[in-house]
């Protein structure tokens, strides 16, 4: 019975390992679309000059040694310096790219939450008057308005 | 209100610390301290003063850079010494790829490594290659964009250079 589970366990693996490893193995197509192309100002994707060539060819080197998308990336901003991510990194100056959206939505969420509020509260003073049935003049007219169009 | 003033400020700082870029003639030459494109450390062009200086902003997957770097090379064994040198700046590329540029045309003067581009971005490049004559005193005396011939070399740099004693 353990010789067996011991196999099944095995077999398992096998199917599992190179699976996992192949989901874990980094793209060109993947990493293109986060990095830039410095000379060009474009995403590496988009550019075919010289240097985007070169940056090409040094990516796949990197990923037919082995190397994982994040080594990968790292490599490149020993290279190129930050400004090769397309998406800013979380720190220094950087960090604003995602704090300050952030700070901006709830400032704007506030800001709605506030004036809801308000118009909510000065509709409920206006709905209660306009609820109230008419009286005089506009009772009569009204009453002549319905009397005129009744069928 | 504060939101707002809290963007402008911040994109006034991002603008603010790109830094301005470009340097006239007669100005003085920024002068960043980077890494040696070989042999590690550091170098700057403050570290060649009292020299002439032309400064070749370069890349190894530039063409025209092929070109002119025998012309700099050639220059450089004729007036290379204590009153002038080339200085490479290799900008934007590969390390692996500038040193094997370096090797293969045999570039005798000293290269720095300018990965991210905010030296060649200090002199105010366009593209690659630019040069750059810097004066004994650190000033930019004359400016090539795009590569400088045997010919510019010859008879406008040289002229330049003092007399060695003889």
């Amino acid at each position: 019975m353990r010789a067996r589970l011991a196999l099944a366990l095995l077999a398992m693996l096998a199917v599992l390992t190179p699976a996992a490893a192949a989901a874990q193995r980094a793209s060109l197509t993947e990493i293109e679309k986060q990095v830039m192309c410095p000379v060009c100002g474009t995403l590496l994707q988009l550019a075919e000059s010289p240097q985007a060539q070169r940056e090409k060819a040094f990516i796949r080197r990197l990923i037919a040694e082995g190397k994982t998308e994040a080594q990968i990336k790292d490599a490149l901003v020993a290279e190129y310096g930050d400004e090769v991510l397309a998406l800013p990194q979380g720190s220094g100056f950087s960090l604003s790219a995602y704090v300050v959206p952030i700070i901006a939505f709830v400032v704007a969420a506030l800001a709605l939450a506030i004036g809801v509020l308000r118009w909510r509260r000065s509709g409920r003073g206006g709905a209660a008057e306009t609820a109230s049935a008419p009286k005089g003049e506009d009772a009569e007219r009204l009453d002549a308005d319905l009397a005129r169009y009744d069928l | 209100m504060l939101a707002v003033v809290a963007v402008i400020g911040l994109l006034v700082y991002g603008l603010a610390s790109k830094g301005s870029s470009g340097v006239a003639l007669g100005e003085a030459a920024p002068s960043p301290t980077l890494p040696k494109l070989e042999g590690g450390g550091t170098g700057s062009l403050a570290e060649y003063k009292g020299r002439w200086v032309l400064v070749n902003v370069w890349a190894s997957w530039c063409t025209p850079c092929k070109q002119e770097a025998p012309a700099l090379e050639e220059f450089q064994r004729r007036h290379g010494g204590p009153r002038f040198t080339v200085l490479g700046i290799d900008s934007r590329d590969l390390s692996g790829d500038g040193r094997g540029f370096v090797r293969r045309y045999r570039l005798t003067y000293p290269q720095l490594r300018d990965g991210d581009g905010a030296a060649a971005h200090e002199f105010g490049t366009t593209g690659v290659p630019e040069n750059f004559l810097i004066d004994p005193t650190g000033r930019l005396q004359q400016h090539w964009v795009g590569p400088v011939t045997e010919e510019d070399l010859r008879d406008e740099v040289a002229p330049m250079l003092p007399k060695a004693k003889s």
